[in-house]
């Protein structure tokens, strides 16, 4: 990259995404789930990729994280193109994902011991101040059966940022949650997305939860996958997600949403 | 304390049955001998060691057989679990071969190498290794592909996604797996050693043929029992405390 242009760009864009299209073959038919689908996202941005089913939200998520391979077009991640998955974008799914074969502060160990600058008593430490992050001291040498769902997407959060990755994907990591376990978590995470400042990519179909967490909201619609439009949200944090300005966004949102369902009808 | 009672209860219960047996007199007492001669021949028979001796010969066959059927089914079947060419072809072979009872394989042990510990060997290590290679197959195959997805993102990959993912996560499998190699692995030997004679030591199923031939029957339940402590031991010792450790970890079989 020209380092004249990134200096003189305020705000550089962290990843680009560059007329991704995929297509999904099965023996009977070929499925498109995205179609051309440009993107750009700016450092320590929170952007959230809302949608309903079949949009192409979670594939385009995989194709940043390195997970899927885009059959035309290409991500960048600092100007350099992303060709599998690295552990500067980690990704946080929808159900937890931790290791039952280690305790809280293993599965938060997990990614730090792949960091071979660091000796083994940075590395607790460094598990230690996450779990603290997330609220969990306590569990540290819990088993992670006995964690609850939020409790266990809170050391999934942990584990995730501890390797300090420069971009955080989500994949709908509240989707499991009961309602209040949820609303807790809007709080951590904007808590700690301010201490910290990742860059974060969302993926959620929830529009009041991408308007309470994200500055931007990328609504996408279906068949094929494609971004419909994109909405600034410019709410001061903290954000409460029952507040009625953030209602109206979301209704916005909506709306849009609802407006391309009624033209697809209509065709 | 209340488990320990209840068996010792329970098996108790039936020594106490296998006496009334024998002293309504139904039964001639060479065909059933009491608790008593079985007690005094086994006795006898660790005195004078030829039951310490024959112990040891047997485990010595089943540790090295069992070890050496561990050692190619696991990796074997890590390999089949991973790539369709040696799941259709190593895969196949081994479903079949592991539905031959181990019995079968001993003609073929002998013609190939005598009556030498070579052939118990064989025939320990055939009755272990395909058992142990599908259940390592299934394990690996059946984890949630999750967990390699969150390992990738981390930064894991090869030798150090197998050692830190892949076989942990399996772990389960692989201990159930080892559990069915041991009972085959045990099964094999004492079919081995009953039918073949060999001149490098006695094993407790040569024990056990040498008793029927003398229609020595307190020597025949002796042994018989013996080979059921052995494997309840084995059990204990070599499976419960992976399983308690699995249970405690994974939250599974809690009662």
């Amino acid at each position: 990259m020209d380092q004249k242009l990134a200096i003189d760009m305020p705000v550089p864009a962290k990843l680009v995404v560059e007329g991704v299209s995929k297509w999904f073959r099965t023996p009977h038919s070929t499925v498109q789930a995205l179609d051309d689908v440009s993107l750009s996202v700016s450092e320590g941005e929170f952007v959230c990729l809302v949608g309903p089913s079949g949009c192409g939200k979670s594939t385009l998520l995989d194709i940043i994280a390195g997970l899927t391979k885009a059959c035309s077009g290409r991500v960048l991640s600092d100007g350099e193109p992303v060709e599998g998955p690295g552990r500067h974008r980690l990704v946080m799914f929808q159900e937890a994902a931790l290791f039952p074969w280690l305790t809280v502060i293993g599965n938060v160990l997990f990614g730090l011991k792949l960091k071979t600058e660091l000796n083994a008593q940075e590395r607790l430490e460094i598990a230690h101040a996450h779990l603290k992050l997330v609220g969990l001291s306590k569990f540290a040498h819990a088993n992670v059966h006995e964690l609850s769902g939020g409790m266990k997407q809170r050391v999934a959060l942990a584990r995730s940022l501890a390797p300090d990755p420069r971009v955080l994907l989500m994949d709908e990591p509240m989707a499991a949650l009961d309602a209040l376990t949820r609303e807790q978590l809007y709080a951590d995470i904007q808590r700690i997305w301010k201490a910290r400042r990742k860059t974060i990519i969302l993926v959620t179909h929830n529009v009041r939860e991408a308007c309470c967490l994200g500055d931007r909201v990328v609504l996408m619609s279906p068949h094929p996958g494609r971004v419909r439009e994109q909405f600034t949200i410019p709410l001061p944090r903290p954000r409460d997600i029952n507040s009625a300005e953030l209602a109206s966004y979301a209704r916005e949102i909506t709306s849009s949403l609802k407006g391309y369902i009624a033209t697809v009808a209509d065709e | 304390m209340r488990r320990t009672f209840n068996a010792a209860i329970f098996f108790l219960g039936l020594l106490a049955l296998w006496q009334v047996a024998v002293m309504s007199g139904k039964w001639s007492p060479v065909l059933l001998p009491g608790p008593q001669s079985v007690a005094e021949y086994l006795w006898g028979a660790f005195g004078d060691g030829s039951l310490r001796e024959a112990t040891w010969v047997t485990l010595r066959r089943l540790l090295i057989g069992y070890g050496i059927g561990v050692a190619l089914g696991m990796p074997l079947g890590m390999l089949t679990s991973t790539s369709q060419f040696f799941q259709d072809t190593l895969g196949s072979l081994a479903l079949g071969l592991q539905t031959l009872p181990s019995v079968c394989w001993i003609p073929l042990a002998l013609l190939w190498f005598g009556q030498t510990e070579t052939a118990m060997l064989f025939v320990v290590v055939m009755g272990t290794m395909w058992s142990v290679l599908i259940a390592t197959d299934t394990g690996a195959r059946s984890i949630s592909p999750i967990y390699a997805r969150a390992a990738r993102t981390m930064g894991s990959e090869g030798l150090h996604q197998w050692t830190r993912v892949i076989i942990p996560a399996s772990l389960p499998y692989l201990i159930s797996g080892m559990k069915q190699g041991w009972a085959f692995a045990w099964r094999s030997l004492m079919a081995a050693e009953i039918y073949v004679t060999i001149l490098t030591g006695f094993g407790l199923g040569h024990l056990l043929h040498y008793g029927r031939e003398l229609s020595a029957m307190d020597q025949v339940i002796g042994i018989m029992l013996v080979i059921v402590v052995i494997g309840l031991a084995a059990d204990k010792l070599l499976f419960s405390p992976w399983e308690r450790f699995l249970h405690r970890r994974w939250g599974t079989g809690m009662l």
